[in-house]
């Protein structure tokens, strides 16, 4: 990467605690995230993500390893000296302040002229749509409405880099959706990069550019939204997003060879150039395996149950030796997939579709 | 069913009489001397008729002027000193990493609320008496130092509670807007904590103001504050003066306990 990269971890290690009684919440990770970048960490809780941000932010201070900001080592900086912003999962807006103080905190503390300072703060407020809000207290705020003023707090001071750490998870679903485009619009708007913890999949894929898979402290895979949901590297990434359907097997000279005794074709870039004998995992989303009438050319299989969700049917289907495949069908108008638990059906495993993971 | 089946005080036998008893028993004492403070007569059981007159001899008592003036300075003072110890205190074992020892720290903080009071009194008339004869200084100074020890407990019960139900994430949230420690503290900590500071210095205040055990045992002579002066009173002939000192002290210690409960009362 030619770019000055906005923030970058050189193997980055913290450990909690001491002795025996150690944890290391994160491991060596190096990472860099380029200027501009809508970045994500995403990973169930305990994964790292959390610290990793923190880290980034300063309020913690890494066992091993540096932080560097916009190409400048700040790991022995304290957090008030970064040129770094953070939305609080809890918002931490200052109950005694009112919305227009929170929004100038940052600017006030920098020492900016107090016209400056009231410019900015009017200009956030707009740009997060609460100008009638700048005389409250956040108390008097709704969730979505504090939510913003944290925003606009961040913002305000013109970070190189915002981090936002979990943000909307204490929305409702609607306020969520919303923010997100929100957030996106506000990420378009400023070009300030940002860096954002979830736990939450799709709000991984939707608004990021690109994404990094964290689990127990290291980061399993990097790429953009459609590498990643696409091209798992691995079972934990493959599990993670979205449903994938593990089939196991070895590999052989014509394809992978089921554990049922199927033979599946294999794309070129899906097979990578394993060797033939290898015992792997194939991996394949529901939504990719095509379902035949029974005795069609394909993998024989017997449904076993059918469940409804509306816009989509999950058909579960057992094959000869009892691995079970999920496939996804679009619900047709009547809602009626017209399977019954027995019906003998074919599944084909696309070879574009169908992606090989080592055991 | 199960609803009316639980358990409950209120249904118990003769409920009704003991609450009328223990409140009877808590208030009736203090209603008959705000009472008796407003009687005509001499006798502080006797009744003669509604009067202000043992407010206007009292008021121009010298040695209760005097009194007042001593009792006033020595908690503010009192009050002040131990709100700032208090504070420092509250601020070291609320926020920060837990250190070792910490349990043992909060009891030492709170010695004064277990040790009984005679005993740190004469221990305190001892200790004061060598100083004296060391430095010849018997000033209100003692008297002072010592309500300040006591009272720091009762200032720092209030200000740590309020800390404790601080988010801390405050704190780091104006780390990361660039706030230095000290600005952090002066723009954040110090105005959250407020109430809590107030309640405390309010609470050390009364507590001051009500001391005899200690204030007898360590005062020069000439140092009587408004207590000692009224506990030298029933000793001799007893007058309804002292009726209108205590409802006149008993106003006061109601108006700041009131401001206390209503400051420590959880803001949302």
């Amino acid at each position: 990467m030619q770019r000055q990269a906005a923030v970058e971890a050189r193997g980055a290690r913290k450990v909690y605690g001491s002795g025996p009684a150690a944890v290391a919440a994160l491991e060596r990770v190096s990472l860099e995230i380029a200027e501009g970048e809508f970045f994500t960490l995403l990973g169930p809780s305990g994964c790292g993500k959390t610290t990793l941000l923190r880290l980034i932010a300063g309020f913690e201070t890494p066992t091993e390893g540096q932080i560097l900001i916009g190409g400048a080592d700040v790991t022995a900086d304290p957090p008030n000296r970064r040129p770094v912003n953070t939305v609080f999962q809890s918002y931490a807006l200052f109950p005694h302040l009112t919305v227009a103080e929170n929004v100038g905190f940052g600017l006030d503390m920098l020492d900016k002229p107090k016209a400056e300072v009231r410019a900015t703060v009017a200009e956030m407020l707009a740009l997060v749509k609460l100008e009638a809000m700048a005389s409250r207290r956040p108390t008097q705020l709704s969730g979505g409405q504090q939510q913003r003023v944290a925003l606009a707090r961040a913002l305000a001071p013109r970070p190189k880099l915002l981090l936002l750490d979990e943000p909307l998870s204490a929305l409702d679903l609607k306020l969520r959706k919303e923010m997100q485009s929100e957030l996106k619009r506000l990420q378009r708007e400023t070009g300030i990069t940002f860096v954002f913890v979830t736990h939450d999949q799709e709000e991984a894929l939707t608004m990021s550019d690109r994404v990094a898979v964290m689990s127990g402290g290291s980061i399993q895979q990097v790429g953009a939204p459609r590498e990643i949901y696409n091209r798992p590297v691995n079972r934990f990434v493959a599990d993670f997003i979205g449903e994938t359907n593990f089939l196991q097997g070895a590999l052989e000279e014509g394809g992978f060879r089921l554990a049922s005794g199927a033979l599946v074709t294999l794309s070129d870039d899906a097979r990578g150039g394993r060797p033939s004998g290898a015992a792997a995992t194939l991996a394949i989303r529901p939504e990719q395996v095509r379902l035949g009438a029974g005795g069609e050319a394909g993998l024989p299989a017997t449904v076993s149950e059918t469940v409804y969700f509306g816009t989509d049917t999950h058909v579960h289907a057992r094959l000869a030796d009892g691995a079970e495949v999920v496939v996804r069908l679009q619900s047709p108008p009547s809602g009626e997939i017209g399977l019954s638990p027995g019906a003998a059906v074919t599944l084909r495993l696309p070879a574009e579709a169908v992606q090989v993971l080592d055991d | 069913m199960a609803e009316a089946r639980r358990f409950s005080v209120s249904a118990m036998p003769g409920f009704r009489a003991i609450t009328l008893a223990a409140f009877a028993m808590l208030y009736a004492p203090i209603v008959i001397i705000v009472v008796y403070s407003f009687n005509a007569a001499e006798s502080i059981s006797v009744w003669g008729g509604l009067s202000l007159e043992w407010y206007g001899r009292a008021w121009e008592n010298e040695q209760v002027q005097e009194a007042t003036v001593r009792s006033l300075l020595v908690a503010s003072l009192a009050a002040a000193i131990s709100t700032v110890v208090a504070t420092a205190a509250a601020l070291g074992t609320t926020h920060g990493a837990p250190f070792p020892g910490r349990t043992f720290i909060y009891a030492a903080i709170n010695q004064p609320l277990m040790a009984p009071e005679i005993v740190t009194a004469v221990a305190l008339l001892i200790v004061f008496a060598s100083v004296k004869v060391a430095t010849g200084y018997t000033g209100l100074g003692y008297l002072i130092l010592a309500h300040s020890a006591f009272c720091v407990p009762f200032a720092y019960l209030p200000i740590r509670a309020r800390l404790e139900g601080m988010d801390l994430s405050l704190e780091t949230a104006a780390a990361d807007l660039y706030a230095t420690r000290w600005r952090t503290f002066r723009r954040v900590t110090l105005p959250l904590m407020a109430p809590g500071v107030a309640a405390g210095a309010m609470l050390a205040f009364v507590v001051s103001l009500d001391d005899v055990i200690i204030t007898e045992f360590v005062k020069s002579a000439g140092q009587d504050t408004l207590p000692t002066y009224m506990l030298g009173q029933l000793r001799r002939a007893v007058t309804p003066e002292v009726n209108a000192i205590s409802t006149a002290l008993l106003g006061l210690t109601v108006i700041l306990l009131t401001a206390f409960f209503l400051l420590s009362r959880k803001r949302d």
